[in-house]
């Protein structure tokens, strides 16, 4: 099958089949490893991307489904002057991550969270991040990484 | 990763062509929508299938609208556009309102009604809020349709009378006016609800004139029991009163099974502490 789609800004053409994740084509066949892959049943968020702006498990959605539409990873976020997006330096100014293997999720959950609703309350960003898991940090430090992501980013909106 | 075995996919452009498929690939073949559940079994080799049948390029399957006092939602509407469409939000908020609470936000952007109500999964919030709201499923094979409630689609554990050829068009809920208070409340710890109640009641001031109370993911299937309903009619004060009764009663015809989501007897003790929250919550 030839899938064209657009990632991280830039129009894509590859081949795959029918049965490829988009876990598969991104880590394998286009070598974008940020993307983890944990529970592999749509349980732990470890895999989230965002397709047209929602999030979805790389694990388990197929590449197929991606086929003329936006998909957005973790690479996809730094600007191409290296900045990193608010969420990237909120998790790292609050230390939202130790192993790390949930936080490209993480920082994906919680990017559609705020594109959607640009000023959550805590409950609301417990109940939106409910689906990833992280097994090491605790969820404290994450829930006021985005806290404090959407306080930036509202400053830069409102600048 | 855990690969899955190749298959096919099919793109209908109609509900009739896709039924003709089904039909060609018989036990080969299998309807797909967003492989919330299908792929994972898939994956674990507990089904195979060489064909997939996408219901999402059929046009118009997944629309949401009104008409003529109904709330009509098509078989490959997600979970999502659901719980944020405006027509459900206004009209049903209830609807929208356990949508939100379906699973995590990545399956609900995927997984659909159709998806869910045709796997009958017992642990499923939309079947026991749909049959307590009184919805019909509207399925078509070829050129034939029929319509059915809820607990004649849903006939078991991963059971539904669904034919080898036919499809889940959409789901018909009718909107009762402005009397109608309807609340849904479930328990969860893990990935599927442990428990889940509707209650929809008709009232007129403090009276509660008609009542229907459905207990899902307890059992196989959500159940409801005319005792338990006719125990929650009469005056608010009234009912009050019987509600232990009637949780009693919706117990005993739900029959909780053990599974890995709780024993029978916590769940027995769960239907009390839930119908009792759900009619607080629906009279709030
Ligand atoms: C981690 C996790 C948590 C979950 N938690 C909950 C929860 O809290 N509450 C809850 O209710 N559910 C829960 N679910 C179930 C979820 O709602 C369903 O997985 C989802 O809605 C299925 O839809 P789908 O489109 O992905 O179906 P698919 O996997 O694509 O298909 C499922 C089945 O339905 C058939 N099918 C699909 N569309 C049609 C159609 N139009 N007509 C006829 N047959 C059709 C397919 O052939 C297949 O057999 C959970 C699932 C997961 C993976
Ligand atoms: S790896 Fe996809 S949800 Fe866990
Ligand atoms: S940082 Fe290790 S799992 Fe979350």
């Amino acid at each position: 099958m030839n899938l064209q789609f657009v990632l991280n800004g830039k129009p894509w053409r590859v081949e795959c089949e029918a049965q490829e994740t988009l876990a598969e084509v991104l880590r394998n066949t286009l070598n974008l490893n940020g993307t983890k892959v944990s529970c592999e049943v749509q349980v732990c968020g470890a895999c989230t991307v965002l397709v047209d702006g929602a999030p979805v498990s790389a694990c388990t959605y197929l590449a197929y489904e991606a086929r003329g539409k936006n998909v957005t990873t973790i690479e996809g976020l730094e600007k191409p002057d290296g900045t990193l997006d608010p969420l990237q330096q909120a998790f790292i100014d609050e230390f939202a991550f130790q192993c790390g293997f949930c936080t490209p999720g993480m920082i994906m959950s919680a990017k559609a969270l705020l594109d959607e609703n640009p000023a959550p309350t805590r409950a609301e960003i417990i109940h939106y991040m409910d689906g990833n898991i992280c097994r090491c940090t605790g969820y404290v430090p994450i829930v006021a990484a985005i806290q404090r992501a959407a306080q930036a980013m509202g400053k830069e909106t409102k600048k | 990763m855990m690969p899955l075995r190749r298959f096919a996919m099919h793109q209908p452009k109609s509900v009739a062509e896709a039924s003709q498929m089904l039909a060609e690939f018989g036990e080969k073949g299998r309807l797909y929508a967003g492989g919330t559940e299908l792929l994972l079994a898939m994956k674990h080799d507990l089904l195979r299938y060489e064909h997939l049948i996408d219901v999402k390029t059929i046009p118009g399957l997944n629309k949401i609208e009104l008409k003529n006092g109904t709330l009509n939602i098509g078989g490959a509407a997600t979970h999502r556009a659901i719980e944020h469409s405006p027509a459900v939000k206004e009209n049903l908020p209830v609807l929208a309102q356990m949508e939100n609470n379906v699973a995590n936000v990545r399956v609900r952007a995927s997984g659909t009604l159709g998806g869910n109500l045709c796997f009958a999964e017992p642990h499923s919030d939309p079947a026991a809020l749909l049959l307590a709201l009184g919805a019909k499923a509207h399925l078509q094979a070829k050129s034939v349709r029929r319509t059915v409630t809820i607990d004649k689609l849903i006939t078991g554990s991963y059971e539904t009378s669904l034919g080898a050829d036919e499809l889940l068009e959409g789901i018909e809920i009718p909107l009762a006016g402005k009397s109608q208070r309807a609340a849904y409340v479930k328990f969860q710890l893990k990935e599927r609800p442990t428990l889940g109640l509707a209650l929809v009641l008709d009232v007129d001031g403090d009276n509660i004139k008609k009542a229907k109370a459905v207990v899902g993911s307890v059992s196989p299937m959500p159940t409801e029991s005319d005792k338990a309903n006719g125990l929650l009619t009469g005056s608010r004060a009234q009912v009050e009163k019987q509600l232990l009764d009637a949780a009693g009663a919706l117990a005993q015809a739900a029959d909780p099974v053990d599974d890995l989501e709780g024993g029978a007897d916590y769940k027995r003790h769960l239907i009390g502490v839930f119908l009792k929250r759900a009619f607080i919550k629906a009279l709030a």
